[in-house]
């Protein structure tokens, strides 16, 4: 099973936002960090693999199947799709809200496996103490572990995370990270994580795959996207590689 | 050998218990709320011109054959169809406000501070004054038709505004005031020209009131209710869904835009009826849904069915209040309910940074 865009145009109005970009077949059980800067076109990229909007031009393929194919409920049972942004401020409480996941919006009755699921779920995400909790009263970092925990209950095919890290604090940005690529190891299936932390990208990922103003500029392997020319020209940086005192990638950026 | 439980176990154990519980309060709230409706619909019974006891009032209704025949008539003529209207109105209203609130994102939100209460009276009006009917061939509904027709609009004007980009929850009420004096000025209109006894009725929808509550009304009111509140239970998850926002929503397979629009469908429907009956009862599916989200928060299975027993516990109260401040004299019901509303309203407003909004 592989997941393969190629060609896709996306625009808003008359502004092309996604420029015939593609990227080539990502792996079940890999993880592959999406990066770029700021309105890159990230998270567009990610809405229009999830159905979300509506490509002009190009196709993805995920196993054999042309994904415009399928019903956009279809589409978002085997694709997980986690938004960058929510709303948090509702009085709902942290079981709920992984629960109406774990239920797939459908159905009132709830089983006990669901809820030993759910329960399951919040207790290996360490937030089985917030599960009464809303989360309205949640800090910024803790919502966003629970929207973590909400997509991974789901079982799908594929799984995009946007800036899953972004409110985490170091440990809990670690802990998100190897959370979700045991679980695309365990579950064997195409985990794709755009970041803006180059070094928890470099550390984490299978694969690197940069976008920039709309186009996919390079992709492969952390240490060939990260020593790449364009990488520097994308971000605007200086860019320095080097090996920490664990063997791993390491990477420096400075402004001048 | 028993099943040793490791701590991750017991960690489970608890929260799915601690999950258990809080269901269970939650359907004991809900079975003591009907309980308390169902004491305030006898005493609403039982009060008014020629007060009658409880015994008077259990008697009629359940062993008819010892109750005198003027008891009968006060009871099943005349205070019944007024309690079960009153419950079923603030029922409507509460599920309305609630649902209103969920799809455009905004705890101001109430069929009446969004101006589809006013703009159902003035459909309602047309139908009276010029005998106009907005639906052809719509026969002896053409007064509620008419008021559905232009809750309907209104709705749909107010849903594109919230398609505006910026729109704060504070624009919005600001356009439903204007939406509501834009129809009270045309209802003005209307009045002008009115005769008399279509004054009267005008004024009856401005004040609201229950004083023409009948057994057919209940029963339409009933049927109302039990084609959208099962639709709307139906949503459920996609409803609370929504509340996290509109990508998150679409993320889990909601047809955002769909679902808005039939919800909106409903809503129009619900206060439409709610007010070719009553009138333009205001804040009570403002009231009403706000007690249900402090006491049970917004996942709509209990925030739905709470919401609707909050509204007609407040309506059943108002009914109470309207025969009993002055002995003889019944006062229109929207008079009582927009003076309990209007202080909630204000607080509200001056909360909205506090509270699980914005
Ligand atoms: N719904 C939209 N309407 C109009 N423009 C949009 C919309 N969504 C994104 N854009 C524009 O597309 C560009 C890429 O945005 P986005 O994909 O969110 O970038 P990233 O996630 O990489 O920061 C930005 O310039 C943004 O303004
Ligand atoms: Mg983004």
């Amino acid at each position: 099973m592989t997941l393969i865009a190629h060609d896709i145009s996306v625009s808003f109005g008359t502004r092309r936002v996604l420029k015939n970009a593609g990227f080539d077949a990502a792996q079940p059980g890999q993880l592959t960090a999406l990066i770029g800067p700021n309105a890159a076109g990230k998270s567009t990229l990610f809405r229009t693999i999830a159905g979300l909007v509506k490509s002009d031009t190009g196709t993805i393929v995920l196993d054999d199947t042309d994904l415009s194919a399928l019903t956009t409920q279809q589409r978002l049972r085997r694709i997980c799709f986690m938004p960058q942004f929510f709303t948090a401020n509702a009085a709902l409480s942290v079981f709920d809200v992984v629960l109406m996941a774990q239920k797939q919006l459908a159905g009132w009755r709830v089983t006990d496996a669901d809820m030993t699921a759910v329960a399951t779920a919040l207790d290996s995400a360490n937030i089985g103490h917030l599960a009464d909790a809303y989360i309205g009263e949640l800090s910024g970092g803790q919502a966003q572990i629970v929207s973590v925990c909400q997509a991974l209950i789901r079982k799908s095919d594929v799984y995009l995370f946007d800036e899953p890290t972004s409110a985490l604090d170091l440990r809990h940005q670690l802990d998100v990270m190897s959370r979700i690529k045991t679980a695309m190891k365990q579950r064997n299936a195409i985990g794709i994580v755009a970041l803006h932390d180059l070094n928890l990208a470099a550390r984490y990922a299978d694969h690197l795959l940069l976008i920039g103003s709309g186009r996919v500029l390079a992709q492969g392997s952390p240490k060939s996207v990260l020593s790449d020319p364009l990488i520097a020209q994308t971000y605007q940086v200086a860019i320095q590689t080097g090996t920490g005192p664990r063997e791993e990638l390491n990477v420096h950026a400075y402004a001048d | 050998m028993s099943v040793t439980s490791t701590p991750h176990n017991d960690a489970v154990q608890s929260i799915v218990s601690n999950y258990r519980s809080r269901n269970q309060r939650r359907l004991l709230l809900l079975v003591g709320a009907v309980a308390a409706l169902s004491i305030t619909v006898m005493i609403d019974v039982m009060t008014g011109p020629a007060s009658l006891t409880l015994q008077d009032v259990l008697s009629v209704i359940f062993n008819p054959s010892r109750a005198s025949a003027q008891q009968k008539v006060i009871v099943w003529d005349l205070r019944l169809p007024i309690a079960l209207m009153a419950i079923c109105v603030g029922a409507m209203l509460g599920v309305a406000g609630a649902e209103m609130q969920t799809i455009l994102n905004n705890p101001l939100a109430d069929p009446f501070t969004l101006g589809l209460s006013s703009a159902a009276s003035f459909g309602a009006a047309l139908a009276i004054v010029l005998q106009w009917s907005l639906i052809p061939g719509a026969g002896v509904f053409f007064v509620t038709g008419n008021a559905f027709v232009m809750a309907m609009l209104t709705s749909l004007a107010l849903y594109g505004f919230t398609r505006l980009r910026g729109v704060t929850p504070e624009a919005m009420i600001l356009v439903g005031i204007a939406m509501l004096f834009t129809f009270n000025a045309l209802l003005a209109l209307l009045q002008y020209g009115a005769s008399e006894l279509q004054l009267a009725q005008i004024i009856f929808w401005q004040l609201g009131s229950l004083a023409r509550a009948s057994w057919d009304k209940v029963l339409i009111c009933v049927i109302i209710l039990a084609i959208v509140v099962p639709y709307f239970m139906s949503r459920s998850w996609s409803l609370t869904a929504l509340r996290m926002g509109e990508e998150k929503a679409a993320s889990l397979g909601v047809n955002v835009s769909f679902l808005r629009l039939s919800v909106l469908a409903g809503v129009s429907l619900l206060a439409a009826v709610a007010v070719s009956f009553v009138g333009a009862v205001a804040f009570v599916g403002l009231v009403g849904p706000h007690i249900a989200r402090i006491i049970v928060g917004e996942d709509q299975r209990g925030f739905l069915p709470c919401s609707a027993l909050a509204g007609a516990l407040i309506m059943s109260g108002t009914s109470i209040a309207s025969k009993a401040i002055t002995p003889g004299v019944i006062y229109p019901i929207g008079m009582i309910t927009s003076l309990i509303g209007i202080p909630f309203f204000v607080s509200l407003i001056l909360s909205q940074r506090k509270r699980h909004w914005q």
